[in-house]
């Protein structure tokens, strides 16, 4: 008799091996009078033929062997795991928004009118006073605006070496300021995880293009001396670069432009509720200060006399993508916007962090670094924090982010979004607690609960298997 | 925990050793280093007759936390490098003063051992 058994990807116990589609029922199909040439041709091929409720069936214990935002909560650090509203796919997809990018300006002026709409709401939320939509990602988004920054003090006959970033920042900065031609200055934190004023005085100089910092900062810590901050970089001729991925904690509440940023990036899947890339298409625009206007890239969209027109600004950088950006990601992102409205922007980010107090509130581990806004690093303490995270899958949740930022010893790094009830974040604070209390050997050897169990790291990076023949080659 | 810190070898204070036969040096990471990084999986080292110099990166060392420069405790020409581990990058962390080795060095200059630690001064440093 077949009793339930969650699905499985492991085939080592048959009992819980998930049979491929053409294992389930396959047919042989005879092909005959092919127009191609015989060497190239089957005389028969073997193909799944499962009934319909079996192929539903199939798919979804496939679904349920993932965990995704769907399936409960996901409080990855720093990475912001919404859950995006279904009512912004709905709009994304109406007829009115597909168009190709090759018409001209004075078809599509509905398609150019909602393009400056959202860029003057994103300059209104962060304080720029002009936005670009073209950068694909976030990271392309900050690679973009240090570009703004390289082009801005060469015009000025002024260029710069260095990029200055404290170590707490996303490796992305790092990797944004190599690949714009800087060399990089890291600043370590002050023993409270903020920018370490002092040390911040001696990095900065004439070389200094840019300081990118993140605001709060990725322990959640609000930079209290932005306005000292912003002085010194501006003293010495830099500019202040503004990373947007933590902009959710501030939303309809506090806008760079009033802290002193000079340029920054817009996050749309962390702070406006979009879907992530994922390797697919994501957003992030670059807003900035009147005087960085003239560098934006080419095309940008401004308003005429009956209507809006492209037109490339006077020292554009030229192009960061093609044509106008991800489109459909900017339509979600403006019906996110526009559905929530200045309160509706407010209260996001008051839950966000409300959320990220009440849970860590709970945790049974130390929060070394507080206070904090919408997401707080815990520590493992004597655990490994990957153990804690594999724990935790066992007890029906994502885990948080890990061993991340280094500043914090075997970091959880936990952000459970504006999005989760109450009843959730007791969920979550319930695995903490579980977690906390189990011996290593039980951790060691989780998780034993999911549909794949622990993954073996080490053969993975030391012989990966790249391909399927790779696999095939195995029998 | 306490890790192994040969006395006949010198060291860096970013965990490489060196031991010197005659006018031939032999570079790896020390015991510290390799407990640190944790599961080495990936070695990348320069070719023979490439050339060193003291306090610079010359290879890669990748384990499933972290990657890591390797920096050169002296200057020389690589006359033998370690292609073991290329398959068996583990023997870093098996065995981080033999069969983990990773290269082999003339030395150009040898007054640069001076500048290193000695085993006591290493000791020291990881305490």
């Amino acid at each position: 008799m077949t009793t339930y058994s969650q699905a499985s990807w492991t085939d080592e116990d048959a009992e819980r091996y998930e049979p491929l589609l053409s294992e389930k029922a396959s047919e042989r199909v005879d092909i005959e009078d092919s127009p191609l040439p015989e060497e190239l041709t089957r005389d028969s091929l073997e193909l799944p033929a499962p009934a319909e409720p079996e192929l539903a069936r199939h798919y979804t214990r496939l679904s349920q062997m993932n965990y995704g935002v769907e399936s409960g909560p996901f409080p990855l650090g720093s990475c912001t795991m919404k859950y995006n509203p279904s009512f912004t796919e709905d709009v994304a997809a109406l007829p009115a928004a597909a168009v190709h990018p090759d018409r001209p300006d004075r078809t599509v002026q509905g398609t150019l009118g909602l393009s400056h709409r959202l860029q003057e709401y994103l300059g209104r939320i962060g304080g720029m006073d002009a936005v670009t939509l073209q950068p694909p990602a976030g990271a392309a988004g900050e690679f973009t605006g240090i570009r703004i920054a390289k082009a801005h003090h060469r015009h000025n006959d002024d260029e710069r070496s260095e990029v200055v970033i404290p170590d707490s920042a996303h490796g992305t900065n790092f990797a944004t300021a190599a690949m714009a031609g800087y060399d990089v200055v890291e600043l370590p934190s002050g023993e409270d995880g903020r920018v370490d004023i002092d040390a911040l005085d001696a990095a900065v100089g004439e070389e200094t293009a840019a300081l990118m910092l993140t605001n709060p900062n990725t322990l959640g810590l609000f930079e209290r001396d932005i306005e000292r901050i912003a002085d010194i970089v501006h003293d010495a001729g830099g500019l202040l670069y503004y990373d947007g991925a933590n902009l959710n904690a501030l939303l309809g509440r506090a806008r760079p432009g009033d802290m002193g940023f000079d340029v920054m990036h817009y996050n749309v899947h962390k702070t406006f509720a979009t879907p992530h890339g994922g390797g697919g298409p994501g957003a992030g625009p670059v807003g900035v200060t009147e005087g960085l206007a003239p560098f934006l890239p080419d095309p940008h969209v401004r308003r005429t006399d009956g209507g809006y027109e492209y037109y490339r600004p006077d020292h554009s950088i030229g192009k960061v993508h093609g044509y106008y950006g991800n489109w459909p990601v900017l339509v979600k992102t403006f019906a996110y916007i526009a559905r929530l409205g200045d309160s509706g922007l407010a209260d996001a980010s008051a839950k966000a962090v409300l959320n990220a107090n009440y849970l860590a509130e709970q945790v049974p581990y130390e929060v070394p670094f507080g206070p904090f806004h919408h997401e707080f690093v815990a520590s493992a303490g004597e655990q490994d924090a990957a153990d804690v995270a594999k724990g935790m899958l066992d007890h029906g949740v994502h885990p948080p982010t890990t061993k991340w930022p280094e500043i914090v010893d075997e970091a959880l790094m936990t952000e459970p979004t504006e999005g989760e009830s109450r009843r959730s974040l007791d969920q979550l604070a319930a695995a903490f607690e579980a977690v906390h209390s189990e011996d290593d050997g039980t951790l060691a050897s989780a998780p034993r609960r999911t549909a794949a169990g622990r993954i073996d790291q080490v053969s993975a990076a030391r012989s990966p298997r790249l391909s399927w023949q790779a696999l095939d080659s195995d029998d | 925990m306490s890790f192994d810190v040969p006395d006949d070898h010198r060291y860096l204070e970013s965990h490489e050793w060196v031991r010197t036969d005659d006018d031939t040096a032999r570079v790896g990471i020390t015991d510290f280093a390799q407990d640190e990084l944790g599961d080495v999986v990936f070695v990348e080292l320069p070719a023979e007759g490439d050339d060193l110099t003291a306090g610079e990166g010359f290879g890669v060392v990748e384990s499933i936390k972290a990657v890591s420069d390797i920096y050169a405790p002296v200057s020389g020409t690589v006359t033998a490098v370690n292609e073991a581990l290329f398959d068996r990058p583990e023997l870093v962390n098996e065995d981080p003063f033999g069969e983990g080795w990773m290269l082999d060095v003339t030395l150009a200059d040898e007054s640069e051992l001076d500048d290193l630690l000695g085993a006591d001064a290493y000791r020291d440093r990881i305490a």
